[in-house]
């Protein structure tokens, strides 16, 4: 069945964006991750301009976090006060990376930066989980406890504040960074961030992985909803038949992702989000080393 | 005043001698919510008040969409990486754009009245200059042609404009699915001996309806509500999943 999309002004398949849109939502749900870095290059190969699948996706990524959000809310495994100051360095964040993303764009080079920030981001966090998760599905094996590092450089730091869910007592000052960060990220790849979210807040803020993901899509939504509104008052390019096409698949999705997430072992989980991440990136770096077929690409004058 | 008027009205005459008389299956095509692309029928007649001349009669149809400039970046390698490099931006080329003729190329126009007319695919894309480092602006534009071709959003149909007794004539157009509204310039050209004999325009109308309409209209014109719609919709989504999983689950 195709549909005409409104904004986008193309036609495409119904049942092909439900179906991403499902495919995307368990991941987002079982990882806590949107799932914008898989679903934004897709948009991309089906079709749909560049430009309408950043600003859709945002928007699809608000409705598939709210999904799993509210999975995890029952669960209690949110932490809300991390939560809200990993938003306020969010929102900082997500206003720096539109300058940077706008200042790129006038020198014309903003596709060959995005792709290769997920190169990079990609690679070093996706190989990073994968040797770390590895490494303790072995040592859980051999009966040895994985230990969580407790003190570090962090904990030296001033304005401690205690986040009781986390089970953490540290300075808002990193947190209040990892969300500057990643909303910089988010805005300059057009993503929600948590994939690059949840191993910082395991690694660096050192918060147990069941209720980073939670609170990973507690962060998310706040942030994808401004880059929703941004783009829909600037650029006018949110397509809402899209955004609800994927939606749909995206919501049941984040609620089966969920409940596969919750059967699964914290390190298994990793180590799958781990493979995901490293595919996307090779697939990634792939298109860039090897010769396109086509060698032009064309654009709406003006823009990027 | 008539005495000068009507040696003019009889010099003219003979250019619109034969004339088009057009009809088409649908001037105006409706871009629903399932819209997959759309088939023009592309009919006439010709009308004439002398005798058929001996030199064949040629039909072209053209159908052009709205114009808008294109920017076109060619990669090259650098650092063992495909990068955009150069970049060329194409004045102004039409989003669809067919042609239909009902014989081969060389036979029915010149490249004089090709030139003076922009039938031909290359012809309706206007490129002025490119920038000083980009020597092959040339390949610029083949690669729009090349691209939007392989889209199907241009297409050269040569023959495909059926002319029987050099009077009636019919073509039909298939339209992909990635329409862009407007209204899009009709052209029936006449030809013989490759030269122009009359041109016949009109346009067919591409316009989103309904529900299409509507939301198009409300993105340029209320963004801000357009957003908070969009926002609250994936919000209610959201919680609708979650509470109907809740439901199942629970029974």
């Amino acid at each position: 069945m195709q549909v005409y999309l409104p904004i986008a002004e193309v036609s495409v398949n119904a049942f092909l964006l439900l179906g991403l849109g499902g495919m995307v939502g368990v991941l987002s749900g079982m990882f806590g991750v949107g799932g914008g870095f898989l679903m934004t290059p897709l948009l991309f190969f089906i079709g749909i301009p560049p430009t309408v699948a950043v600003a859709t996706e945002a928007n699809q990524i608000v409705a598939s976090s709210f999904s799993g959000l509210l999975a995890h809310l029952r669960r209690k495994t949110v932490d809300i006060k991390m939560g809200v100051v990993l938003q306020i360095g969010g929102l900082i964040g997500a206003g720096l990376g539109v300058f940077i993303f706008n200042y790129l764009k006038s020198l014309g080079q903003v596709d060959l930066l995005v792709k290769l920030c997920y190169v990079v981001f990609l690679g070093i966090i996706g190989s990073l989980m994968f040797v770390e998760s590895l490494n303790a599905l072995r040592k859980s094996k051999s009966g040895v406890a994985p230990k969580r590092k407790k003190h570090n450089w962090i904990h030296g730091l001033p304005f401690k504040v205690r986040f009781r869910t986390s089970g953490l007592y540290i300075s808002v000052i990193p947190p209040i960074l990892v969300g500057i960060a990643v909303g910089i990220l988010a805005a300059i790849m057009g993503v929600g961030g948590g994939f690059i979210m949840v191993p910082a807040m395991i690694y660096l803020l050192g918060m147990p992985t069941k209720v980073v993901v939670g609170t990973s899509l507690f962060q998310i939504i706040l942030v994808t909803a401004f880059t929703t509104m941004l783009h829909a008052t600037t650029n006018f390019t949110v397509d809402v038949v899209l955004a609800v096409l994927l939606l749909v698949g995206g919501v049941i999705g984040a609620q089966i992702g969920t409940v596969i997430g919750a059967r699964l072992r914290a390190e298994q989980l990793r180590i799958l989000l781990a493979g995901m991440v490293l595919l996307v990136c090779g697939k990634l770096a792939f298109d860039l080393l090897v010769m396109p077929s086509e060698l032009f690409t064309l654009g709406a004058a003006g823009g990027h | 005043m008539m005495r000068w008027l009507l040696p003019l009205l009889l010099l003219a005459l003979p250019l619109h001698a034969e004339e088009v008389v057009l009809g088409l299956s649908r001037d105006e095509v409706s871009i629903t919510t399932n819209f997959d692309g759309s088939e023009i029928l592309i009919f006439g007649a010709v009308k004439r008040e002398t005798a058929i001349s001996d030199d064949p009669l040629q039909v072209i149809v053209t159908v052009a969409g709205p114009s808008a400039p294109v920017m076109v970046r060619r990669k090259d390698r650098r650092f063992g990486i495909w990068v955009n490099t150069d970049a060329v931006e194409v004045d102004a080329a039409p989003s669809f754009y067919a042609v239909a003729t009902s014989a081969p190329w060389k036979q029915v126009l010149t490249d004089t009245e090709d030139l003076r007319h922009k039938v031909s695919i290359p012809r309706a894309i206007r490129s002025v200059g490119a920038p000083d480092t980009v020597l092959d602006s040339e390949a610029f534009t083949d690669a729009v042609i090349r691209i939007r071709e392989s889209e199907q959003s241009y297409q050269l149909n040569l023959g495909a404009v059926k002319l029987s007794e050099q009077t009636l004539f019919s073509t039909s157009l298939t339209m992909p699915a990635n329409l862009t509204e407007g209204a899009y310039p009709t052209r029936i050209f006449l030809t013989r001996g490759g030269e122009v004999v009359s041109v016949h325009e009109t346009e067919i109308d591409v316009r989103k309806v309904g529900l299409e309409r509507w939301l198009f209209n409300l993105s340029r014109q209320q963004p801000l509500i357009y957003g908070l719609m969009s926002i609250a919709i994936a919000i209610a989504s959201g919680w609708g999943a979650s509470a109907a999983f809740r439901a199942i689950r629970s029974n």
